[in-house]
This record gives C-alpha cells, sequence and structure tokens, in this order.
C-alpha cells in the first residue's frame, strides 16, 4: 500500500540509552518526539553533520517493534567506517541524531501478512528482523516464524540471549544458529555459512507458501535469494535487503 | 554478482526527497525488457554523485536521481509507467 | 528543518594536506581510493575486449588488447579530483596517451563521446583528450587496474572531475556535435575544471 504522507523531512531524535550487544555491535535507542510510528523492517536515515557543515549519512534499520515507544538501532562497528565509528563510540545519553523516516514499504511484514514467517540474517542483518520477532511477540502472534541467523561466534551473536529467551517462551518460534568462524564447547550446531543444504532443511517447504525476508551482507543476501529459488520458493514471496559489500 | 548493490528499499529516503508517495512499493515496467517490478525490487547503485535504480532482470536503469546546487534532477526515461496506489 | 544543527564531535573523515598544497576549491583529501558504481561492474574478457576510434573520422581504428599494449606507453603521476569532493595527489598510473591512439586521424569533430562496457558514457571537447591531456590507463599504483576501478583499461583526464574518466572504456566516437553523457545529462556539468569548480549545470 502507498501512503501519501508529504515529503520526507529531518528530524532530531535524543539518545536515550546505549546498550552494546557484542564487542562489535551496540544498541542506540532514540526518543523521537513526534514518531508517527513505522513497520517492522523499515528503517531510517541517519545524518551527522560536522561543525563546518560536513555531512555524512547512512541507512539503519529501525530494529524495535512498532509497539514500543523508542526507536532502537542496531550498529556495527567497522573499523574503517565513517559513521559507524561515531556511533558506536562517540554517542552518548543525551545527545541529538538527526534521521528520517521511516522508510520503506516493501520489505516489511506485520501480523496481518500472514504466515509461515521465514527470516534469513547474516551479522547485523538481523536489525529489521528483529523488529518483526518483536512486533510479532508484542501482537500476541502465534504465527509460526522461523530464523536462520549467520554469525560469527556466540561472542557475535546480535540480540543472542534475548532471542534464546523468546525461542523459549513460544513454541511457534524456532531460531537456527550457525557459527561460521569458532563455536563454543560441545557446540552441535551448523558451524558454516548458508547455504543451499543448510536452507533445504531450515526452510518452510516452498507448498507452505512462506514470507521470506533476507538480510545482512551482499554476497550473502545473494547466496540465500538464489539457493531458495533453486528449491522451488517464488521469488516474489523471497523480499531481500542488501547491506552493502561489508554489510553494516 | 555485484557487491556494490543495494535493493530497492535503500533508494526510498532520496525517492522519499522528491515524491509524496512511498515508492519502493510502486509498480514500474522497464522499458528496455518489458519486466514488471515493485522498485523494493530494483537494483540500487548509490554514492554522493546520485542514486541510480536498475531493472533486476536486463540492468537498464529505470531510474536515476542527481541532487546539487539545490536542484533535483530525475530521469525516468527507463520507466514505461510507473504505477503507485492510493493509500 | 534542523537548521544550525550539528553533531557533537563528529568530524568525518576527511584530512586537509600538510603544507601548502593547495587543492581546489571545496575538495579534501582521502586516504584509500573510493570506488563509486553507477552500476554493475564490467568483467569484459580480455580476448574479447577492443578499443575503437569511431564517428567522424576517416576510417575507424580499433585494437585487440594485445595490439593496444603494443602500443607506446608512458608513466603518469597526477592529482585527480573526484564531484563529490575528495581528491588524491600524487596518484600513478601507466598508460597509452590519446595523442597515440589519434595519431595521422582525419577529423572536423571538435567532440568526443566516450563510451564504456556497461554503458556509460561521458562527452568531452576533443582538443580536452589531446595535446597531452589524456590516457587510456591500464595499470595504476604498478599493478594492472582492477575491475572496481575500471580495469582492464579506463580513461584519465584528469584536469577534469574525475567522473570524465570513463571506467571500461571501449572506445571514442568522435562527434561534430556535442552529446551529453551518462551524468552530464543529469545535471552535471558539461565540461567539470575543478579548479572552477564546475560540479552542476550553471555553476
Amino acid at each position: 500500500m502507498t501512503e501519501i504522507r508529504g515529503r520526507l523531512a529531518w528530524r532530531i531524535g535524543e539518545v536515550d540509552e546505549t546498550r552494546p550487544e557484542t564487542p562489535h555491535a551496540k544498541s542506540l535507542f532514540l526518543e523521537v518526539p513526534g514518531w508517527e510510528g513505522h513497520k517492522a523492517g523499515q528503517h531510517v536515515d541517519v545524518r551527522l553533520t560536522a561543525e563546518d557543515g560536513y555531512q555524512a549519512q547512512r541507512s539503519y534499520s529501525i530494529a524495535s517493534a512498532p509497539e514500543d515507544g523508542r526507536l532502537a538501532l542496531m550498529v556495527e562497528r567497522l573499523d574503517d567506517g565513517e559513521v559507524s565509528p561515531y556511533l558506536t563510540d562517540e554517542l552518548r545519553v543525551g545527545d541529538r541524531l538527526e534521521l528520517r523516516g521511516p522508510i520503506g514499504g516493501w520489505f516489511t511484514w506485520g501480523v496481518r501478512e500472514g504466515s509461515p514467517l521465514f527470516l534469513v540474517a547474516g551479522g547485523s542483518g538481523i536489525a529489521p528482523l528483529m523488529a518483526m520477532i518483536l512486533h510479532r511477540a508484542a501482537a500476541g502472534s502465534d504465527a509460526s516464524c522461523r530464523l536462520l541467523y549467520s554469525s560469527r561466534s556466540r561472542e557475535e551473536t546480535i540480540y543472542a540471549d534475548e532471542l534464546d529467551h523468546l525461542a523459549a517462551e513460544d513454541g511457534m518460534l524456532k531460531v537456527t544458529h550457525t557459527l561460521t568462524r569458532s563455536q563454543p564447547p560441545g557446540w552441535t550446531g551448523y558451524s558454516r555459512r548458508l547455504d543451499k543444504e543448510m536452507l533445504r532443511e531450515v526452510a518452510p517447504s516452498p507448498e507452505e507458501l512462506p514470507l521470506t525476508f533476507v538480510c545482512g551482507a551482499t554476497p550473502l543476501v545473494e547466496t540465500v535469494a538464489t539457493a531458495l529459488v533453486e528449491l522451488g520458493h517464488d521469488p516474489n514471496r523471497v523480499k531481500t535487503e542488501r547491506f552493502g559489500p561489508t554489510g553494516g | 554478482m555485484d557487491e556494490n548493490r543495494l535493493d530497492g528499499n535503500a533508494a526510498g529516503g532520496v525517492l522519499g526527497e522528491v515524491f509524496p508517495f512511498e515508492m519502493t512499493s510502486a509498480q514500474v515496467a522497464c522499458v528496455s525488457c518489458g519486466a514488471v517490478w515493485r522498485l523494493g525490487q530494483a537494483m540500487v547503485y548509490m554514492h554522493d554523485m546520485g542514486t541510480i535504480m536498475r531493472c533486476a532482470t536486463c540492468d537498464n536503469p529505470l531510474i536515476r536521481v542527481a541532487r546539487g546546487s539545490g536542484r533535483y534532477w530525475l530521469d525516468l526515461r527507463g520507466v514505461r509507467y510507473l504505477q503507485a496506489e492510493e493509500a | 528543518m534542523s537548521e544550525g544543527f550539528f553533531s557533537r564531535g563528529f568530524r568525518g573523515r576527511r584530512r586537509q594536506p600538510e603544507g601548502d598544497i593547495p587543492l581546489p576549491p571545496g575538495q579534501y583529501l582521502v586516504e584509500g581510493f573510493p570506488v563509486l558504481s553507477a552500476g554493475p561492474t564490467p568483467r569484459t574478457p580480455l580476448d574479447e575486449w577492443d578499443l575503437s576510434i569511431v564517428g567522424g573520422v576517416d576510417e575507424p581504428r580499433r585494437w585487440s588488447w594485445e595490439e593496444f599494449r603494443a602500443l607506446p606507453s608512458e608513466e603518469i603521476t597526477t592529482d585527480i579530483h573526484c564531484v563529490t569532493k575528495w581528491s588524491k595527489l600524487g596518484t600513478s598510473w601507466e598508460g597509452i596517451s590519446v595523442d597515440t591512439l589519434l595519431e595521422g586521424v582525419e577529423t572536423a569533430a571538435e567532440h568526443v563521446l566516450a563510451f564504456c562496457d556497461g554503458g556509460y558514457t561521458t562527452n568531452l571537447p576533443l582538443e580536452d583528450v589531446t595535446g597531452g591531456r589524456a590516457w587510456v590507463a591500464y595499470s595504476y599504483g604498478g599493478e594492472p587496474l582492477e575491475p572496481e576501478h575500471g580495469g582492464p583499461a579506463r580513461l584519465l583526464v584528469p584536469h577534469l572531475y574525475f567522473w570524465k574518466s570513463a571506467k571500461w572504456v571501449r572506445g571514442l566516437r568522435l562527434l561534430s556535435h556535442d552529446e551529453p553523457g551518462f551524468w552530464e545529462s543529469l545535471g552535471y556539468h558539461n565540461y567539470g575544471d575543478p579548479w572552477r569548480e564546475q560540479r552542476y549545470w550553471g555553476d
């Protein structure tokens, strides 16, 4: 659905809380006066302005549910990045951040859109999918939802505890991790990059007509989307959000 | 496969500067190959010079946007039609 | 509208040159070599690659990769300036001068349209690619030019903004009229002199 809402304008939010998620990723919680709400999957553009007027801009998926009062962004620190190190290292509670949004009507999901829901994330690509998972929980939905999540290690798995907790409480939410670089002792799960065989084992069957959302670095997204279509999934039911070469 | 490309969503911000609609769910037909897409499915290449949205089938530019000196330039010649739904 | 807003503690990645090295107005130095892509990176195999001079010429010319690389080449050390405001000083290239490619060509044309794999084009006055001001470069920093930077070969016209140094160049079309290229038809300046800050139409 396309809504007429006037041209997208920049507005100011205030940092209410920051929370480290992993050694390289941090959640930022923002209060944005007048925020009219969003759909799970949408993103905001964030703009930084130096005192001499120089500006840099990046897009960040909204990681919080629409039902939440605050806006959560999940920032992965890229060592050679221009914006992410500022957001993770410098930005403090009480600072103001310029942003616009919510943006995007294609890569969104709401409980009314049905199920089963199949979510595939690599690294920081979990952010928009987390919004969908939290929205589903907040709406009290029992729609079937499966998450396949690729991270380098347990320490680098963003939202690890929160996802364990949500899955433990909800029989219709199934979370499968693959840890590609190192695994904890006794790990019996997947330990390789996402591939067609893993998707064949974890994804709902094409006959179930799942709605699939894939988010992460561009190479991962392309591998997964191609594999799903080869496995017989309808390409129009596989929505992708590429984060670019590095995924940040 | 190109590492630099993004999905149509990524252009949502710049399109939102120009159009009052939510554009990533608008439907377009490619003039070059006839394929019909939602703009969210287009392949987007964007950087400080501008935003180029390409057909996911044939790579033909669908929409090009640049901004500078207080003006926007829009080239929609790659789109045969653009269909946006009323709210 | 966020007038006067700035982000506490944000400085960005730029730096100014040490000493008195002047940069064109509005430019700053960068460490890396940014890649700006308007489309998929072409990857033409060398045995399918050729370079042509076509259009308003007595006789069109064409070189295969081997023939092209057999032409007398030059080493070029030069500054480059992108319209997106980054500059790099003292970059080193190897390439064939466009003067060499046009040697003996008879033409009344005054304009050139460079055309490239992937469909990119850019237009220049013929006099701006001659007189030792332009090359078709196949090597950067002592290494073969990588596809993401325009390899196997790109146009190199360092006295103009770098969008004129067309990546993945496959030829020059000589024309008696001026035909705006990919960015020139989207509001970018037709000529593009960094020292007069000609970024957009009307600048």
